[in-house]
């Protein structure tokens, strides 16, 4: 009678840490192929090529549907995932990108796909019907946003538009970090996924922001598999006490500084004795689209504030 | 042995306070994070009025022993006694060496009055460290309730002679149901369905004092009565007619207890979900080992049950550390064979 409960319980996870950016990079990853002057049609990206500019997009990745609104592709979406709700004006659907229905999709009539994981073999499947599928998996560094920015620029006929999006991410985050004060200790973070204590090391993506900022993760010792994304006991938190916690839970949770600071023991944490609890936005800190901006911004500004 | 059921002997209740105190000790010590015994026993110390050492603990350290590990600890021992006297009660009660918690349906009309209260609670009410809304253990109880009494009546529809395999079916069918309707309420509350399921799982939260606060009256209340119940227990296992003629009102304890043993066992799987095992294994070795009488089996159960229960949760929390293993898992894994070792050593099993 467990069993199923405990099945649904797994997959849950599995889809929150995805939607948080661990899913498993690299298969049928397209690659850093063509170069940026083919603005004509016909164009190829990897494995897709495409004989005209795609008109009706559907993307099943919240993350792809930011970049593709980013690079000026927004009118010629014609259908994005029940995750995708920003910008307010994607056409949202019901179409899942976690149980994608090749049926529900080839019913808009795509002429290209973009999406960020082959769950249910959905790949092979859109490929039977004879649609193009970009897969842009989730970056594990702030360049693998980049590239997607710009490979989808290339697809979708906007690369100067797309190099502009990157140009314009690289010239802001770079003026964040460098307006980080240094510090002789380095700050040491707690990053909250779910309030079961999730997190993610210094080898995420989200940890590789951290570490351009100069902090320090406290999960890094606990990652013993290597997956990126530990759970850790209440007990070893509290022992690692760290100088700052940030929340990626306040939405689908409704973590905020008032619950942690009223979990058992946790009124003791350093973070929680100087007020350095910092609420994300779930959408923004779990996707690696052109929003990664306002994350960096949202930890340097809190970086910055925080006590030496 | 045949001697007739005899009271609680001494040497078997000091051995039931050594196990609980031994289950404490090691539960206080022992975790993920690893802190010197000495220091442990300092701020232990510390905790009574008037005494004051240095423990060389940094206060997030002493937070883990004060905050963290003493009160599951406290919860353990009694979620552990409750399910274990509800066992064996539940035993006494149906005359029936297979009735647990968990065959009896209690524990899944628990479970889904539970689920019912916290998907109609909705996902928003924004403080999920505030643990179990205060109507959760209310519904796990008119949930453990209606499932007891459907299974009772199912099982008795035959006739008037309940045999135990058809209670223990009318069980099994109702809690199939139940954990179909539970499911079913799961699945179309899609927001709450990692909140629930982490607590079906069955675990006993690093959470503070709230849970054990919430159990504690339920643990006492139930404890008085059951324990005030040992001897009629006792009567009661001659039969209905000699019982009567001996002064005692089989149908009226028999009631109470099946009330008072729900509402416990409600309590336990609305603060800790639903954990297997205890409630069979527990009373069912001590019967063993200690003598078929109530009087003493139901103690015992009780001290024995909450030291066992400590004990699988220190396995759960420390084995993969930092993640911990869903109890039920422990209790099952190390409680079934140790079962079976006292099985074939004492080669009997009265009831």
């Amino acid at each position: 009678m467990r069993r199923t409960p405990r099945l649904v319980a797994a997959l849950a996870v599995a889809a929150a840490l995805s939607t948080a950016g661990c899913a498993d990079a690299g298969r049928n990853d397209p690659g850093p192929g063509a170069t940026s002057a083919a603005a004509n049609f016909p164009v190829t990206v990897g494995s897709v090529t495409l004989a005209k500019r795609p008109e009706k997009i559907v993307s099943l990745s919240p993350s792809l549907t930011e970049m593709l609104f980013a690079v000026g592709a927004g009118k010629q979406v014609a259908a994005v995932d029940d995750q995708s709700n920003f910008p307010a004006d994607a056409p949202k659907t019901s179409l899942s990108g976690f149980k994608p229905n090749a049926e529900a999709i080839a019913a808009y009539a795509p002429d290209l796909v973009v999406l960020s994981n082959d769950m249910e073999n959905i790949v092979s499947a859109l490929g039977a019907l004879r649609i193009p599928v970009y897969k842009g998996p989730a970056a594990t560094t702030i360049d693998d946003t980049y590239r997607q920015l710009d490979e989808l620029g290339k697809l979708t006929g906007h690369p100067t538009e797309a190099a502009d999006v990157v140009a314009r991410m690289r010239d802001e985050i770079g003026k964040l970090i460098q307006d980080v004060p240094q510090r002789a200790v380095k700050l040491t973070y707690y990053y909250e996924l779910d309030p079961t204590l999730f997190t993610v090391t210094s080898k995420t993506f989200i940890g590789s922001l951290f570490t351009l900022v100069g902090m320090e993760n406290i999960a890094d010792p606990a990652d013993k598999t290597g997956s990126g994304y530990p759970q850790l006991s209440a007990e070893a938190l509290l022992r690692a006490d760290p100088d700052m916690i940030f929340l990626a839970d306040t939405k689908c949770c409704q973590q905020s500084a008032a619950t942690v600071s009223a979990r058992a023991g946790w009124a003791t944490i350093t973070a929680v004795k100087n007020r350095q609890i910092v609420a994300l936005d779930d959408d923004i800190a779990s996707r690696w689209g052109p929003r990664v901006v306002d994350l960096v911004r949202a930890i340097v500004d809190a970086v910055t504030k925080a006590p030496a | 042995m045949t001697t007739a059921p005899s009271r609680l002997r001494p040497r078997w209740l000091l051995a039931g306070v050594a196990s609980v105190v031994v289950a404490a000790v090691a539960g206080l010590a022992l975790g993920p994070v690893r802190l010197p015994p000495g220091s442990v026993a300092a701020e232990l110390l510390n905790l009574l009025p008037g005494v004051r050492i240095d423990s060389g603990l940094t206060p997030p350290e002493v937070a883990i022993v004060t905050q963290l590990r003493l009160p599951r600890v406290a919860l353990g021992l009694l979620v552990g006694a409750v399910l274990a006297l509800a066992g064996g009660t539940y035993q006494g009660v149906f005359r029936n060496p297979l009735a647990d918690p968990y065959l009896l349906g209690a524990a899944a009309g628990a479970g889904l009055g539970a689920t019912v209260a916290i998907a109609l609670r909705g996902g928003s009410s924004g403080d999920e460290t505030a643990s179990l809304p205060a109507t959760v253990p209310v519904a796990a109880f008119a949930g453990a309730l209606v499932a007891v009494a459907l299974t009772y009546g199912l099982g008795s529809a035959g006739g008037r002679e309940r045999s135990p395999a058809a209670l223990i079916l009318a069980g099994v069918a109702v809690t199939s149901f139940l954990t179909a309707a539970q499911t079913y309420i799961l699945q179309s509350n899609v927001q709450t369905i990692q909140e629930v399921y982490s607590w079906i799982l069955g675990r006993l939260a690093t959470d503070g004092w709230h849970d054990v606060l919430v159990l504690l009256p339920y643990a006492v209340g139930m404890a008085i009565v059951v324990l005030l119940h040992g001897r009629r227990l006792d009567v009661m296992t001659v039969g209905d007619e000699e019982a009567a003629g001996l002064g005692v009102h089989p149908q009226r304890s028999r009631y109470l207890l099946i009330v008072v043993a729900s509402l416990g066992t409600a309590a336990a799987v609305a603060v800790s979900g639903l954990i297997a095992f205890v409630g069979i294994i527990v009373p069912h070795t001590v019967r063993l080992l200690a003598g078929v009488s109530y009087r003493s089996i139901l103690p015992l159960s009780m001290l024995f049950g909450g030291a066992f229960l400590t004990l699988c949760d220190l396995v759960a929390r420390t084995v993969v550390a930092p993640a911990e293993i869903p109890i039920g898992v422990v209790t099952a894994f190390f409680g079934a064979p140790f079962f079976i070792v006292v099985l074939r050593t004492a080669k009997r099993m009265p009831v």
